[in-house]
């Protein structure tokens, strides 16, 4: 038991400290300074990543994979990837929402706390291996990211919170009704087991054949239930309302975490659940065809948007299609592997790129109250390092070099060849084209434009650190990606086994 | 040496764009010095080149990401065109970083980004690699966009994304092939890929081959797709466009030779009738544009277009004399129309205007300026004696026989360039004088006169002895010829 609780120590840290934040924020005060106790909340809630890395650290090096709790919770590479990346996303997010925590107002310390339960359910997610185990965490991470959507009190975000609410309900609905399906057809909820033990992969090895269109449509509901989390297209409707309406932090968070969350358990049930010859080209074929529609609706939309989240908000589903190419190279010889590391990295550069592009956006908006891409004209001028980094953020996006979103996208676009999808690789890269328009615009009106205002942006020393983390990353990852590159075929290597 | 060759003007922007604001006159000083390094840099190394060795010179290679199916070297070298191309640029840019010499606005970014430019087409020039080759040829769309469309004049945002959009939309189809030539013969070395057996292809190698020479005909350009040329020309700064013309286009043209010559030359053989065919209609329906034209600055523009045509002719004859006359009119197209765009941007800066029909009777208050533009004008026609003569001369020599109406149409081009170069000669500096322009100053800045001294110097150096340059430049035309 002790070992079990050992294995998902960096899920307890996290959770820990998520609940010693909360209890923490209800007791009475004294006359502590507003400025001072956002500062202690900030410094306590970031003891919540540290540790979880910390933990995933001396995991990694006591080499302990493993299954723990009977078969439900596995410690391998890939969950330990997702430990380390959840674990960066929190601690970024956090560190960029100081610069927020006056709009948040009494509601500061609820927000880490969210951030931290999110992260901690996440991180169980990517290394559970049991619907039921699956599913709990979603809820748990979903349920804290519609708070944290409405945790700003405007109409807006009221708004954005019920958006999310009622949708978000009704994906999950169609996952669990699809997880049903699944358990229906097969007798069990383990989606691997070892040699001997019964589980969802023995089982359509053995009977896929027979059970082939049950097994379809509990693929397509599942697949329908995570597009929702992973904001592809047709399942993506709440998210510019949400990344708009909510605050910045929030749009910061669900454009990185929950879309990681998507796909880390998409890659669970299909890689490893499901990814027996029988089903796997047929699910393969779906995720392309979203990938490929998710792209361009969501480039396309982008071209349109004067709000810089709303902006980010499509240019996310377009990133999510991207993705979501690396999903769907699986069925040529030897591609799975190929497929399933070109995802984890693209998240891994998408991770650093997309909160780069946010931190910049949550100062904006923080000290100027407009998200306005208009009111971003000469940015330069004002705060250089501000306007540098979204402008690389930008650029990263984009898939130019020497940035970390020009390597994702040639790897990804790699593993697609190697898979016969070429087809969808040109879908791809035309897609760069219409996206490089509305991403270099804004790059080029920072650059170009006079600005709106003279005054500069100042910005905390906090969200200074995780911007210059993000800007460090993208240009690294992008100049030696071998690192990046290498964890990523390390946890991929799960799937080959 | 190569290395540090492609890699001295990325740190001298570095260096510029961390110079603090006090010392921002100091920009154009420090972008000089780490050209001429770089000019000094590439001349010893051409002079080094050894033309009897026929493989890769100054080879530098180590694995850059490593993987199975994705295998990336950090892969240079350079042959006899490669280097050649090499030394254009890092000459070109030193003129690029002298004809910028009053540039006052933001000069630290403006110089910055030139280098960050210089980089980005050496490393095309010097990638063995497609990958590597293709980072480098990416890299250069952030530097170029900037340039225009801070610098620039006119519609200038309109122009910068309009060239980024086309080179972009390009080489994003370029990848794909790419990718499908990596995955076949597993190995992204240009050199194996070469020799590779390419049968295993996901897609067929013809998709291929119009894939990735979308990428190139559109940087030549080539017909139908040279509109954002003249835009971009005609709105960048006079630096942005001698380099856009003297070594951008070139990019495209090094492409066809090196990448489509080299690696699918079945393909291009199956094809050149049509690429013949395409290289005639750029140079006549090019030339046609040019006359038309009332702006200076796209006057010169529409004539790269034509004159590029002569480029792919050359290479679609796919003989070792069209090939060698192709490289040759690269090299010279860069310098000579570098020059005439520098007379641009000179009579511009004076006069404020670039409308022909404006200017008049120049040669009687600049005369120094004049006859460099004449010099330039006539060179640009092919006048024997000078280096665009022996490179049409090469290019039609070598299509000849093998495409007689495309060669015979084209030749026929250099018939309208000699008639609107001299029409424009004859408007602009030789008509009635202008009260208006009399207090015109000539060329006397002594950064004026060392770029246009340089460039004629080479135009006619070249032009008499042209072997200096063309004996170098077989040595590479071999190499891609012999290795397909």
């Amino acid at each position: 038991m002790l070992d079990d609780l050992d294995r998902i120590g960096p899920v307890l840290a996290m959770a820990g400290v998520g609940a010693l934040l909360l209890i923490w924020d209800f007791l009475p005060q004294g006359r502590v300074l507003p400025r001072a106790r956002g500062k202690a909340l900030l410094a306590f809630a970031l003891v919540g990543p540290s540790l979880s890395a910390a933990w995933a650290l001396s995991l990694l090096t006591r080499d302990e994979a493993a299954y723990s709790f009977a078969n439900s919770v596995v410690l391998d590479d890939f969950s330990l990837f997702f430990y380390f990346l959840f674990a960066g996303i929190s601690a970024a997010v956090v560190l960029a929402s100081q610069d927020y925590g006056r709009r948040f107002g009494a509601h500061e310390g609820e927000f880490y706390a969210l951030v931290l339960f999110a992260s901690a359910a996440m991180q169980l997610l990517a290394s559970s291996r049991d619907l039921i185990l699956i599913f709990v965490a979603l809820e748990v991470t979903s349920i804290s990211q519609y708070i944290m959507a409405a945790l700003q009190r405007d109409d807006r975000a009221t708004e954005a919170g019920v958006k999310y609410l009622l949708m978000g309900a009704v994906a999950s609905a169609v996952i669990l009704y699809g997880m049903a399906y699944l358990f229906g057809l097969t007798g069990t909820t383990r989606l691997v087991a070892p040699e001997g033990e019964i589980s969802i992969a023995s089982v359509v090895a053995e009977r896929g054949d027979e059970m082939r269109a049950g097994l379809l449509l509990a693929s397509v509901m599942l697949i329908a239930g995570l597009g929702f989390k992973m904001a592809v297209v047709p399942f993506q409707m709440w998210v510019p309302d949400v990344y708009q309406g909510s605050a910045a932090p929030v749009g910061a968070f669900l454009s990185v975490a929950s879309k990681a969350a998507g796909f880390a358990v998409a890659m669970r049930i299909f890689y490893e659940g499901l990814a027996d010859q029988v089903i796997s080209e047929s699910w393969a074929d779906v995720f392309a065809i979203l990938a490929a529609v998710s792209m361009t609706a969501g480039n396309v939309l982008a071209l349109v948007q004067s709000n810089i989240k709303r902006l980010l908000g499509y240019s996310s589903i377009a990133q999510a299609g991207y993705i979501m190419v690396g999903l769907a190279a699986v069925s040529a010889a030897g591609g799975l592997s190929q497929g399933a590391s070109s995802v984890l990295f693209y998240m891994g550069a998408y991770a650093l790129t997309n909160l780069g592009a946010f931190i910049v956006v949550i100062a904006i908006s923080a000290r100027t109250g407009s998200d306005e891409i208009a009111d971003y004209a000469g940015l330069f001028r004002r705060s250089p390092a501000l306007a540098l980094g979204l402008a690389l953020a930008l650029v990263s996006l984009t898939g130019i070099p020497p940035t970390a979103g020009f390597v994702a996208k040639l790897y990804i676009f790699n593993a697609a060849v190697e898979s016969d999808l070429v087809w969808l690789v040109v879908f791809g890269v035309l897609n760069s084209v219409v996206s490089a328009f509305y991403y270099i615009r804004v790059a080029g009106l920072m650059f170009t434009a006079e600005p709106t205002a003279p005054e500069s942006v100042p910005t905390t020393v906090a969200l200074k650190l995780a911007l210059t983390v993000a800007v460090a990353g993208i240009l690294f990852v992008g100049i030696v990606p071998s690192p990046l590159l290498d964890a990523a075929r390390d946890a991929a290597a799960v799937f080959s086994q | 040496m190569l290395s540090l060759l492609i890699f001295l003007p990325a740190a001298t922007a570095l260096v510029l764009f961390l110079l603090p604001r006090s010392q921002e006159s100091y920009a154009k000083w420090v972008a000089a010095g780490a050209a001429l390094i770089g000019l000094v840099l590439a001349l010893l190394m051409y002079v080094d080149f050894d033309q009897l060795d026929g493989g890769l010179q100054f080879v530098e290679r180590r694995a850059w990401i490593e993987g199975v199916g994705f295998d990336v070297q950090y892969f240079v070298g350079v042959d006899g065109l490669s280097a050649t191309l090499v030394l254009l640029t890092a000459f070109l840019f030193v003129i690029a970083a002298f004809v910028s010499w009053n540039v006052e606005l933001r000069p630290r970014e403006y110089f910055g980004w030139l280098m960050l430019l210089e980089t980005a087409v050496l490393g095309v020039f010097a990638a063995q690699d497609l990958v590597l080759f293709f980072l480098f040829w990416e890299l250069e769309l952030v530097p170029m966009f900037f340039l225009i469309s801070i610098w620039g004049t006119g519609r200038k945002e309109y122009s910068a994304m309009k060239f980024l959009l086309y080179t972009f939309a390009g080489s994003a189809l370029m990848l794909v092939g790419f990718l499908v030539l990596g995955f076949a013969a597993g190995t992204f070395d240009m050199e194996e890929l070469a020799r590779a057996d390419l049968s295993g292809a996901a897609i067929s190698l013809n998709a291929v081959f119009f894939l990735i020479l979308a990428a190139f005909a559109v940087k030549l350009p080539v017909i139908p797709l040279h509109t954002w040329l003249p835009d971009a020309h005609t709105d960048a700064p006079t630096a942005v466009s001698v380099i856009l013309a003297g070594v951008l286009l070139k990019m495209g043209g090094y492409g066809l030779i090196r990448i489509l010559v080299g690696i699918l030359p079945e393909q291009f053989d199956k094809y050149d009738v049509y690429l013949a065919a395409l290289a005639a209609a750029s140079v006549l329906y090019g030339a046609v544009l040019t006359m038309r034209q009332q702006d200076l600055k796209r006057l010169v523009a529409y004539s790269s277009v034509s004159h590029m045509g002569y480029v792919l002719l050359g290479v679609a004859a796919l003989g070792e004399v069209g090939l060698t006359g192709a490289s040759l009119q690269m090299f010279t197209h860069g310098t000579i129309t570098a020059l005439l765009f520098v007379m641009v941007g000179l009579i511009y800066d004076r006069a404020h205007t670039r409308q022909i029909s404006d200017l008049s009777g120049l040669a009687h208050v600049m005369p120094i300026a004049a006859t460099v533009f004449l010099i330039a004008g006539l060179a640009s026609l092919g006048l024997p004696a000078m280096s665009g003569f022996v490179a049409e001369l090469l290019v039609f020599l070598g299509s000849v026989e093998r495409f007689e109406a495309p060669t015979i149409l084209a030749v026929t081009g250099i018939l309208l360039s000699a008639g609107y170069i001299l029409w424009t000669a004859q408007r602009i500096l030789f008509g009635p004088r202008n009260e208006r322009w009399a207090r015109l100053p000539d060329a006397t800045s002594w950064w004026e006169q060392v770029s246009m001294a340089a460039l004629v110097g080479v135009i006619i150096g070249v032009g008499i002895y042209p072997a200096t340059i063309v004996d170098v430049l077989e040595h590479g035309v071999r190499r891609s010829l012999g290795a397909g």
